[in-house]
């Protein structure tokens, strides 16, 4: 098969052989990160711009090495300091993007459904680098790409995603792609961040974390955002660690070589203990690496949606 | 000038009437409803194979004017009714200046009648700039004209203040609408909350914050023994407590609008902000309860709630987005599609909601087709197909949910106060 989709806005909108073709093309292009000259024209030419709204390091900088080493230009406009502040729409910034002849906008935003937004407004690829509480599909891409390294396969995995529920992306895409490579998910959080309906997705939910961490192959930890509290619902950090830290204490009850997954940044002692972070179990810093991988291959899979679209034409 | 409309089938549910007749207009006024008129007319309508009703009465309507002419105006929200049947609007008291005292309400007759093309009521505000702190003087109010009050946008949220203000509109025998939405639990949801608003990670607004106000209105109408009207009912638990209401006798009334019956929150998956309104769209069990409510009599009316809004307002991040879809065009083929040709009511039931019932609500002396009566007509092809195109739509905001629904019912001829005022080519 092959891809033909001008946009990544999450895994609720990919087949099952679309998600495949993503893990398999990054697979091809893990490799070209250990070289000594870490490059490939596979993008040359080419104008990625990586437009972020909301505040982001990991991801903007995964993007942009991940362009770079597709050897694509990268520009990076992070709405604090463009013509947002002066009150431009978001479709009239795209529009502005696309005026420049970029090719792919890799869009980060607070608001959930801005990537679908954008890229029905414009003719270039979008890249959703995560929307709101909505999708953040490369992360949870490169979550699955790190699982199937680990165990060769997704399907029948049990996995858990422990932590909040109600405003992570990262769980919503994770849920989509693993159900629908085979996974079996289950979600785990204070009662106050389970969002309603979320049965409905084919998840189980639990409140209780043993119960989450029993027979899970891998658990994913998200990263408690206290900081957005707005309601000030949460219970304290020191009454979270205590119900749904993932503790040593807690995984020696689970299995042993359970697989401990992190979106990052990681807050020590509130979601995750040292230990765990720190120990064998954990592939938070592997994430990282697979995430360069997984970014560079939707890069290219989309951009050559592109190629196949100009040559139809000519 | 005279008209005559030859051979169709009339329907005027205060006459009881459902047959095909010929109706002679003189003078604005409707003359004759009889069988084979022959009298000599300027303009004779054949109007065989079509319906003949009443001028449909909508109840809720944002006009925009006076203040956001950019949205919409008295002048080009009439003309859009009028494509869509409506003779007579009732315009809500939103606008910039609200509605909330002789010099706005003065201001806005002075446009209605310099620049309407069809019939407007005034709708006052309950209390002042809609902020819940203090009521209008709603006796000066009514010496002015206004036929009825509402914060619509706002609920009261100061039971004792809506308490006083159901007394006050009963002392001046007007019906008070309500927009019965609790702030407090509803937030800034931006839509329905349930599996759809997790899924697409965006803030809900729960049925509890239209039921619960509901429940509280009707308790408080009942108390003040003042005749109350739910606006805009988008949920089955609202529909159960005005029925328990009105088993009880209590004087309440409620009207619904196309959208909740015809959509349902699954509109909204590809974030499309056409669908953003408030009260947002619910579940299949709430459609289905509209809809059996509006056959039963719990539901009596069917009004649009037009909310025009620039695309400028609507092209954005889906929880930036003005919450409402226009309607005045759609208003009879949505009604007619989704109630009439699906089975669920026969056309007579169907035209009350629109004209004999918010007459009554409203205390006007429309929606009828009695001789002597305001020349107000709709002249219908009931089963003419047709598709709602962006482009075709003449209201000056073009944000409406129903942009690519196809359509059983279209508005062939509109008479507003004796003279064509809408003729479909």
């Amino acid at each position: 098969m092959h891809w033909t989709k001008k946009d990544l806005l999450g895994l609720e909108y990919l087949s099952k052989e679309e998600i495949e073709l993503i893990l398999e093309t990054a697979a091809s292009f893990k490799e070209v990160s250990r070289r000594s000259i870490k490059k490939v024209p596979a993008l040359r030419g080419q104008t990625v711009v990586n437009l972020f709204y909301e505040p982001s390091t990991r991801t903007r900088v995964s993007f942009e090495v991940a362009a770079k080493r597709l050897s694509a230009d990268v520009i990076n406009i992070s709405a604090q300091e463009s013509s947002v502040r002066k009150g431009e729409t978001l479709i009239d910034t795209g529009r502005n993007i696309q005026a420049l002849k970029a090719d792919i906008i890799v869009i980060r935003h607070s608001a959930s459904g801005a990537a679908n937004i954008l890229a029905r407004n414009v003719e270039i690829s979008v890249i959703n680098a995560g929307d709101g509480w909505h999708e953040h599909p490369t992360q949870a891409l490169l979550d699955i790409f790190t699982l199937k390294e680990k165990f060769g396969h997704i399907q029948g995995l049990k996995v858990s995603i422990v932590g909040d529920i109600a405003h992570s992306r990262v769980a919503r895409s994770n849920i989509w792609g693993l159900n629908k490579l085979g996974a079996s998910v289950t979600v785990c959080a204070p009662k106050m961040l389970i969002p309603p309906g979320i049965e409905e997705m084919a998840v189980k939910v639990t409140y209780d974390i043993e119960e989450a961490l029993k027979d899970a192959d891998a658990v994913n930890v998200l990263r408690m955002q206290f900081e957005r509290d707005e309601q000030k619902a949460f219970p304290s950090q020191i009454d979270y660690f205590k119900h749904f830290g993932i503790t040593q204490e807690r995984l020696e009850k689970a299995k042993k070589d359970i697989i401990v997954m992190h979106p990052g940044p990681i807050n020590r002692g509130v979601e995750i203990s040292s230990e765990v972070a720190d120990s064998l179990n954990s592939v938070i810093l592997e994430q990282v690496t697979n995430g360069i991988a997984v970014r560079m291959a939707v890069l290219y899979l989309v951009s050559q949606t592109k190629e196949r679209k100009d040559e139809d034409t000519d | 000038m005279k008209i005559l409309i030859k051979g169709g089938l009339v329907i005027d549910p205060a006459n009881n009437l459902n047959e095909i007749m010929d109706i002679f207009i003189e003078g604005g006024r409707i003359c004759r409803v009889a069988k084979n008129i022959n009298h000599q007319a300027d303009e004779v309508i054949n109007a065989a194979g079509k319906m003949v009703i009443p001028g449909i009465i909508d109840m809720h309507v944002h006009l925009r004017e006076p203040g956001r002419e950019d949205k919409e105006t008295v002048a080009s929200g009439t003309k859009a009714g009028l494509k869509g049947g409506v003779t007579s609007i009732l315009a809500m008291p939103n606008t910039q200046p609200v509605m909330d005292k002789p010099a706005s309400i003065k201001l806005l007759k002075e446009i209605i009648q310099k620049t309407s093309q069809s019939h407007v009521f005034i709708c006052g505000a309950i209390t002042r700039e809609r902020m819940g702190k203090e009521l209008t003087k709603i006796s000066t109010l009514k010496k002015l004209g206004v036929v009825a009050i509402s914060d619509d946008g706002a609920s009261v949220d100061a039971a004792r203040l809506m308490l006083a203000a159901l007394k006050e509109a009963k002392r001046n025998k007007m019906v008070v609408i309500s927009h019965c939405e609790d702030k407090s639990l509803s937030g800034n949801g931006v839509m329905n909350l349930g599996a759809i608003s997790t899924r697409l990670g965006l803030r809900g607004i729960s049925r509890e914050s239209e039921y619960k106000r509901v429940g509280r209105d009707i308790a408080l109408a009942k108390k003040a023994n003042a005749s109350i009207h739910i606006a805009h009912v988008s949920c089955q638990e609202s529909v159960e407590l005005i029925a328990e209401a009105k088993k009880r006798k209590v004087k309440v009334t409620a009207e619904t609008c196309p959208h909740y019956f015809t959509f349902t929150e699954e509109a909204l998956l590809d974030y499309n902000t056409n669908f953003k309104i408030n009260p947002p769209l619910r579940g299949k069990e709430d459609l289905e309860a509209i809809k059996n409510a509006l056959k039963d009599g719990t539901l009596d009316v069917i009004a649009s709630d037009h909310a025009p809004h620039t695309e400028s307002e609507k092209d954005v991040e889906f929880e930036k987005a003005e919450f409402g879809t226009i309607g005045l065009e759609t208003l009879f083929a949505a009604s007619a599609t989704a109630l009439v040709h699906s089975g669920l009511m026969d056309w007579p039931d169907l035209i009350k909601k629109f004209t004999l019932n918010p007459a009554r609500i409203l205390g006007l002396d429309k929606g009828t087709l009695s001789v002597g009566s305001d020349a107000d007509i709709a002249i219908i092809e009931p089963c003419k197909e047709w598709v709602l195109k962006k482009e075709d739509i003449i209201s000056r905001s073009k944000n409406c949910a129903f942009v690519g629904t196809k359509f059983k019912g279209w508005v062939e001829y509109t008479i507003c106060a004796g003279n064509i005022a809408y003729y479909a080519k």
